[in-house]
């Protein structure tokens, strides 16, 4: 007997009994179903987790200045020596591995133009932030040196300040005032949307250091180069630690620290979202987990229903015997129906899993992805699982003595 | 002499049951010839169902010699007495045992699948077969649209799509009522006359009777093994409708 009589004759017994074999297969159709879409959602999750890193650079640190301890006290966070742009420019140049370190510093304040306002970030900057944090412009330019140096009255605003301050009109050479402060804008950022915080990161302004330090946040600095913080960018991903250390030991130097205290913190944005998003996936395997025991007590279904069908068919496999199959061919057919049943059930339940991954792609917003190795592990899983569950009916049914079956009422 | 189809030599079987040994066989030693139509007879127990699972290599002797065609049956494995089974013996059952929800076709058709005969030949043979016990018009025909009688000839259409050397009825009749029990006894005698070798248990002297040899069990031996001129089965059924007839007038 060929393996495709053995599949037609397998066929033709489940089709006899469609209603059974459907409910059969339902077990396999929903746990195949439930580990696909978990793991499509680990997968997307994993997804998002990874743009967003890109989005953030995963080859960024940020270093803060932060309050030291002087004595036992601990000082305000920038009261004391802390960062300046020539620490930047000494990062860039003393570190090799380094690619741009961009100095900024943050106030707020009010935007307003017309009879609107709006209250936006406000990041003092130069022109590294475009490298250091992947922006670029939408229309307009950067700032030029002159206006880097002399602490010009120009501004480069996100997406989100400009919609909300111009709307559809043209925003390039407008003056807005910023603690009513004249600024004109000579440029415009290109869109980033949310973060995965559902922070708005396009809800920004950009204005030279100088103009922030002295014109609006009026901050009593200790240097009059004083930072808030360095956006280092490093050339190559995996030099990370390396430049990590080199950091440290840079800033210790030069900002005279010794090793037991802290003046400074050397953060990497891409290590804490990668921290936040192992919860998430810890928690995802664990569902994909539960979902596997609903995978494997649907294969304990398929054995208990290949029994049964296999003591309600006692006098054809008698029949079938007498009119010549091996014991051999006996095993091979109900296997192969065990696994027929498993391979359908697989199928509907990808299908299924594709559907409902659409679905909450669609109208939930969440991102699925079905890999093609979860695809071909989870069909060859169910078939395994036929193989595993339909061997021992297989067994009992080869095993039968012909005259003893024949007899079977 | 001519040629020897199955040949049984001091044939024994015994059974262990409840402690108790039993003897459901007990020295048979038998010779039956291509073109014989044999009826096993004798009261239930008597061995005689024992006898047609030894002949029909369902079950092996525990002692004693069986020949089929020549071949000896006694050491051989549950696979290869599968594949003996197929080649030398079509079975005909008192239960028909057909598949349910299977047309008469495929139903005809399940012996040549276990010995890989092409698929069109395969459908070419059953089909002849269903032509020659009258079922030429109900091959798509599932066996819960048949009746009783017309389900036994699709059995034994089934019994000689592979050309059997023998056939083995196993109380033919025994579900049918009396007329259709004496159209499927025509059908075996019509086969017979082709010069099928058949071998039929039975406990009713009437259907033995259009057998040609009777062979009498009683208590696992052999008592009585004689010839005699068989019965017509066409000629008592058409009795039988000359009487229902009679009775339909009156």
């Amino acid at each position: 007997m060929n393996s495709l009589t053995l599949l037609q004759v397998a066929w033709v017994a489940l089709r006899v009994n469609l209603l059974r074999s459907i409910l059969t297969m339902l077990g396999i159709i929903i746990g195949v179903a439930a580990v696909i879409i978990m793991l499509a959602l680990g997968a997307g999750a994993r997804y998002d987790v990874d743009q967003q890193i890109k989005s953030l650079g995963g080859n960024v640190f940020v270093v803060f200045a932060r309050g030291r301890f002087m004595g036992g006290a601990r000082e305000a966070s920038g009261s004391s020596q802390g960062l300046t742009e020539m620490d930047a420019q000494a990062i860039e140049q003393q570190i090799p591995e380094v690619n741009v370190a961009a100095p900024t510093l943050r106030a707020s304040g009010q935007l307003i133009y017309g009879n609107l306002n709006w209250a936006p970030e406000i990041h003092g900057v130069d022109n590294k932030i475009y490298t250091a944090q992947s922006w670029e412009l939408a229309e307009g330019r950067s700032f030029s040196d002159t206006e880097l140096a002399s602490a010009g009255r120009v501004a480069v605003i996100g997406q989100t300040v400009k919609r909300e301050l111009f709307g559809a009109a043209d925003a390039l050479g407008q003056t807005v005032r910023v603690n009513k402060m004249p600024v004109t804008i000579i440029g415009v950022l290109k869109g980033k949307g949310q973060n995965t915080q559902g922070n708005d990161q396009d809800d920004l302004i950009f204005m030279p250091l100088d103009t922030v330090r002295k014109r609006i946040a009026g901050m009593t600095l200790s240097s009059p180069k004083a930072v808030r913080s360095i956006i280092v960018q490093v050339t190559d991903e995996r030099d990370m630690a390396i430049v990590e250390q080199q950091l440290d030991s840079l800033l210790r130097q030069r900002l005279r620290i010794s090793d037991n205290q802290s003046g400074f913190s050397i953060r990497n944005l891409a290590e804490m979202v990668e921290t936040r998003s192992q919860t998430m996936q810890i928690f995802n395997g664990l569902l994909a987990a539960v979902a596997s025991v609903s995978l494997l007590v649907g294969g304990i279904g398929i054995m208990n229903i290949m029994l049964v069908s296999v003591t309600e068919r006692t006098r054809e496999i008698g029949l079938r015997m007498a009119v010549g199959a091996e014991p051999r061919i006996i095993l091979k057919q109900f296997l192969v129906e065990a696994v027929l049943l498993c391979a359908m059930g697989g199928l509907i339940g990808l299908t299924l899993a594709v559907a409902v991954s659409l679905g909450l792609e669609y109208f939930a917003g969440f991102t699925a992805i079905i890999q093609p190795q979860v695809v071909v592990m989870s069909l060859g899983f169910s078939c395994l699982i036929g193989v595993f569950f339909g061997y021992y009916p297989a067994t009992k049914a080869a095993r039968m003595q012909p005259i003893e079956a024949l007899r079977f009422e | 002499m001519s040629h020897t189809v199955v040949e049984t030599k001091a044939l024994e079987k015994h059974y262990q049951m409840g402690g108790q040994h039993l003897r459901a066989l007990k020295d048979i030693s038998i010779r039956i010839a291509q073109g014989d139509f044999v009826a096993v007879m004798g009261p239930s127990g008597s061995g005689k169902s024992t006898f047609m699972n030894m002949i029909g290599c369902l079950d092996a002797p525990s002692r004693g010699q069986i020949l089929l065609q020549g071949e000896a049956l006694t050491q051989l494995s549950a696979a290869a007495l599968a594949k003996v089974r197929n080649k030398y013996i079509g079975f005909v059952f008192q239960q028909f045992n057909l598949l349910p929800r299977t047309s008469a076709l495929d139903n005809v058709l399940l012996p040549l699948l276990y010995n890989n005969t092409p698929r069109d030949e395969a459908r070419a043979r059953a089909q002849a077969c269903l032509q020659l016990v009258g079922l030429g018009d109900r091959l798509d025909h599932q066996p819960s649209q048949l009746s009783g009688g017309q389900q036994q000839r699709v059995a034994i259409a089934r019994a000689l799509v592979n050309d059997p050397a023998l056939i083995l009825a196993d109380e033919p009749t025994g579900a049918l009522d009396t007329e259709t029990g004496l159209e499927v006894m025509q059908l075996l005698q019509q086969l017979h006359q082709q010069g099928k070798t058949i071998v039929l248990v039975t406990h009713e002297s009437d259907i033995a009777a259009f057998a040609s040899r009777q062979l009498l069990f009683k208590d696992g031996s052999l008592i009585s093994d004689r010839s005699s001129i068989p019965h017509s089965a066409s000629a008592e059924l058409a009795l039988l409708r000359q009487q229902r007839m009679k009775e339909v007038a009156v």
